[in-house]
């Protein structure tokens, strides 16, 4: 199967050492292709370290906006002597090594089916600069112009980006230009420039913007009204907070007090994150926090206490690669059943997957108003892919004059007509009842919040019946949020196949793909992207119109299958998995090649050669 | 299950200012044992809010898990209340005073909710100094799992059972000393006419303030031998001072009949009131009140009463400069940054 190469279709990736400024050159590259029109997929594939191990940036180019994953090395840029056997042995036949000859490479490292483009990147820079530190970060601006050169990127529109990075530091322009001018100089003496592989622009991402999850999310929590985010940092989810810190320091501060209109802690640990979302959201104002699966765990006595005690919590999940501490900077979709049942005793929570970073932005704003609504947790399932790389997505949008939804919340008006309160009275029918915040009303409305079983009243009771009513109802709540979470969203026409593809989050990009790879070989799968739990009917009535579903996620387990095998009561063996988890994104050939396989195995007589 | 007494009281019962009678601070019936410290710590509660003229509304109750978490029950039950998780309090108790920083919060917890399982989350709330009243009603043992040692059993403490405790007690006012609290106090449930002004101030401290009070527990860690008993607490214990809180609007008269007390003032001009104060010690002097704690600790004595109080302290708010308003009273206008600023955001992306 071809996987793309020539114009417009290739996959760089640049091998570096953590730590050597490398991430900033790197960006400026993609960010060019990005700004001559063309769908990229940048990824930060990048060691547990601080400093001084081997990191690598893939950007994959693709004009047809496939941007999952794709394996196999076009050029491969190699300036990290530590990995450069490894990296050498990655390139594709016929693919391009571009690399820092200031020292000979040893004859065992070459191969005869790949071109090796040599240049003295650090031979230039000891010569033109003195500082070392300027030696080190410059040699990176070089192989960009190199690249600019080798792939005919527009030179104008990668000056263009180094001029706005440096706006506030104008200083570090011209020196920059002279290292990237230096690099494309080199590579036009000595290379026939361009290669086959190479870009042209084109007009293919119309208004998109370019951008990571993790700080759409946090702008999405900033519009939906977080007032209060307590968090404590882990991998990949700190950039969430870090994001949310950054952006309320200019939108959220009063211009004429220059008071802020935000409290956010930095906790002692998950536990205490997680306590203060919820003393906040127990008081009424809307409030986070952001954690990945090893913070999940921590928080999950204080997550069954919002549960039963009904505080509306937001709660976003970046995950990684579990279990324990796991590959704490790599992918995974393993979080699902620890999350959607988090804490001990019956208990099951709201889970969003966006799978851009509009829609982290979307669900961002969107698990407020739920858990508002719901009065119960609401965790918006990201994962390392979405938050921490950068993906082209539509613009953030948000409604003018948009209200927010607090659910029922009665004011001190709506205390003295009510005849008795009652905390958790089912009043409407809907599992949901009404709350007040403190210090509403100075006789009614009072109540006390515990984990402890309660009757209506908020009454401590270990009554059997009492108990019963209320968990039933915690159920009925549940069944009332299948109708508030987002619906599923379908590709193409529906049930035209009675196979069917199910996915979700990042793994939507190399479905999307591997669906065309699949359509290519006359093979056609309806499909379908989840994007909550609950399970609303149309998921369930996919599932019920498909003989055969193909479920594809990221984890060893089958997490997501399992959810909706007991949650919707299906048979097992028409739940068949498509599974990735060696901590890499998902890609279409996997998807298509397991799809194909298992097709071939259900009806031998299809040819799937 | 909890049984709620009658709220009928006799009409003509004084009032106080704010037009609540004593009986609207109670709360449910005990079902803590009878002779229990922490009932006395309740109705202490009950009295000084009362004398404090606070709307029980405007306060906010928060405890963690065991004997003494239970008891917010038992006072003020026009108040929200929060039992939480075990050790816990302190958190939630962030979160609530982040989002309305305009009511009064009151956490009780006790010696295994703070010393032992939330001792991480009560010093990180002394560090970020939380404005709160906290009281550990401190009886050295777990009373709910039947008298099991807590962290804060002193050395050579003899059980119920007979066994001798082999461990160094945690001692939580010297923990809140050596953490910059700026109220720092202790107290004896049984003594009710240091323990109600002590409340008192601690509720008009501006800051963290923190209550030990040491509460005997009459079934498990009553017995002979018992460094938490009471008989142990009233022959070893030594007041720093008699004292009185003087609200800020109450005229201040001077005490002519003893001049060696003195006034400590609080951050809004209320003044806690100290009679023949123990050689040797400045309340406002951290050193001196951790010397005067050490110094007692080694003669076996347990001082009680005012230990040490900063008026001049910075609130959490004051520290994340939050706004006036509450931050769970802002709406849609204060909260959404503009569609503009979206778009801003949006061009920085492209």
């Amino acid at each position: 199967m071809p996987l793309g190469s020539g114009v417009n279709d290739f996959v760089v990736r640049f091998a570096n050492v953590n730590g050597t400024g490398s991430a900033s050159a790197n960006g400026i590259f993609a960010k060019a292709l990005f700004r001559m029109g063309l769908p990229i997929s940048p990824k930060n594939i990048f060691p547990s370290n601080i400093q001084g191990l081997p990191t690598w940036y893939e950007v994959r180019v693709n004009e047809n906006a496939y941007l999952g994953r794709r394996e196999g090395i076009d050029i491969l840029v190699a300036v990290n002597p530590q990995s450069l056997k490894q990296d050498i042995a990655s390139v594709k036949s016929g693919g391009y090594l571009v690399y820092d000859n200031s020292k000979k490479l040893h004859d065992s490292f070459l191969r005869e089916d790949i071109n090796f483009i040599g240049i003295p990147m650090m031979q230039m820079c000891m010569e033109h600069y003195s500082n070392p530190r300027q030696q080190q970060l410059f040699k990176n601006v070089v192989y960009v112009g190199a690249l600019a050169a080798l792939l005919d990127i527009e030179m104008e529109v990668i000056k263009g980006i180094i001029s706005d990075q440096f706006a506030r530091k104008p200083k570090l322009v011209p020196p920059n230009f002279e290292a990237l001018d230096m690099g494309a100089k080199y590579a036009r003496e000595h290379f026939d420039c361009p290669l086959d592989i190479r870009v042209e622009r084109r007009d293919k991402i119309g208004d998109s913007i370019m951008l990571d999850g993790n700080t759409a999310t946090a702008l999405g929590l900033l519009y939906g009204g977080a007032s209060v985010a307590a968090w404590y940092p882990i991998t990949p989810s700190t950039s969430v907070a870090k994001a949310f810190e950054d952006y309320a320091k200019k939108l959220r501060v009063d211009p004429e007090t220059g008071k802020k209109n935000v409290a956010i802690v930095q906790a002692e640990d998950e536990l205490a994150a997680i306590g203060m979302v919820i003393g906040a959201c127990w008081n009424g104002a809307r409030a986070f926090t952001a954690t990945s699966g090893a913070g999940v765990s921590l928080m999950n006595e204080f997550i069954g206490l919002a549960y039963f005690a009904e505080i509306p919590v937001t709660l976003v999940n970046v995950q990684r690669g579990g279990p324990s501490t796991g590959m704490p900077t790599r992918t995974q979709q393993a979080d699902i059943i620890s999350s959607a049942y988090a804490s001990h005793g019956d208990t099951k929570h709201v889970l969003l997957f966006p799978s851009t970073p509009a829609e982290c932005f979307e669900f961002g704003a969107k698990a407020l108003d739920l858990a508002d609504r719901l009065q119960t947790p609401v965790i918006l399932m990201s994962d390392l892919d979405i938050g921490m790389n950068e993906h082209v997505s539509p613009p953030l949008k948000w409604e003018e004059g948009k209200k927010y939804d607090r659910g029922k919340v009665l004011s001190a008006q709506d205390l003295e007509e009510v005849k008795e309160f009652g905390r958790y009275l089912d009043v409407d029918g809907d599992g949901i009842p009404y709350r007040t915040y403190p210090g509403t009303h100075p006789t009614k409305g009072s109540f006390f919040t515990r984990g402890t079983s309660r009757d209506e009243y908020a009454r401590y009771t270990e009554q059997g019946d009492a108990y019963v009513r209320n968990v039933d109802r915690l159920s009925r709540k549940f069944e009332t949020a299948k109708s508030m979470v987002p619906s599923p969203q379908f590709y193409g026409k529906k049930n035209q196949s009675s196979y069917g593809m199910l996915f979700f989050g990042t793994t939507t990009y190399a479905a999307l793909e591997a669906m065309d790879l699949l359509q290519g070989e006359g093979i056609g799968v309806d499909s379908m992207r989840l994007r909550a739990f609950p399970f609303n009917n149309e998921v369930e009535d996919f599932i019920h119109q498909h003989t055969y579903v193909f479920v594809v996620e990221q984890n060893r387990d089958a997490q997501m299958r399992s959810v909706l095998i007991q949650e919707l009561g299906i048979r097992p063996e028409k739940m068949l998995s498509v599974l990735n988890y060696d901590g890499m994104p998902i890609t279409a050939d996997k998807i298509f090649k397991t799809v194909r396989h298992n097709l071939t195995e259900l009806n031998p007589k299809m040819d799937a050669s | 299950m909890s049984f709620y007494k009658p709220t009928f009281s006799h009409p003509l019962l004084p009032k106080n200012e704010v037009g609540y009678r004593k009986a609207d601070y109670e709360g449910a019936i005990s079902t803590l044992c009878a002779g229990c410290g922490h009932d006395s710590i309740s109705g202490s509660i009950v009295q000084a809010c009362y004398e404090m003229n606070i709307e029980p509304h405007r306060l906010a109750k928060l405890s963690g898990i065991g004997c003494s978490s239970k008891t917010p029950t038992y006072f003020l039950s026009n108040s929200h209340g929060f039992n939480s998780v075990h050790g816990r309090m302190p958190s939630v108790a962030t979160g609530a005073n982040l989002a309305n920083k305009h009511l009064i919060y009151l956490g009780v917890s006790g010696d295994g909710d703070t010393a032992s399982i939330g001792m991480g989350q009560y010093v990180h709330a002394i560090r970020r100094n939380l404005n709160m009243t906290y009281i550990v009603m401190n009886n050295g043992c777990y009373g709910l799992t039947k008298g099991q040692d807590s962290a804060t059993a002193d050395f050579g403490s003899i059980s119920k059972s007979g066994s001798k405790n082999m461990y160094q007690a945690i001692d939580l006012i010297g923990l809140a000393l050596e953490l910059g609290a700026g109220f720092v106090a202790r107290s004896f449930s049984g003594d009710k006419t240091q323990l109600v002004p002590l409340i008192k101030a601690a509720m008009a401290h501006p800051g963290f303030a923190f209550i030990d009070v040491i509460s005997p527990c009459v079934t498990f860690n009553n017995n002979a031998g018992s460094t938490k008993s009471y008989e142990f607490t009233r022959e070893y214990m030594t007041a720093t001072s008699k004292m009185d809180f003087v609200p800020k609007r109450e005229e201040i008269l001077v005490d002519y009949e003893d001049d060696s007390s003195i006034e400590v003032e609080l951050h809004d001009g209320s003044k806690i009131r100290l009679s023949k104060p123990v050689q040797g010690w400045d309340p406002h002097d951290r050193n001196s009140a951790m010397h005067k704690l050490l110094d007692a600790k080694s003669r076996g004595e347990i001082i009680t009463g005012l230990i040490h109080m900063d008026p001049k302290t910075q609130d959490l708010h004051n520290i994340l400069n939050t706004s006036d308003t509450a931050l769970n009273q802002l709406t849609e206008k204060e909260l959404t940054p503009s569609l503009e600023a979206l778009e801003d955001i949006n061009q920085s992306f492209r």
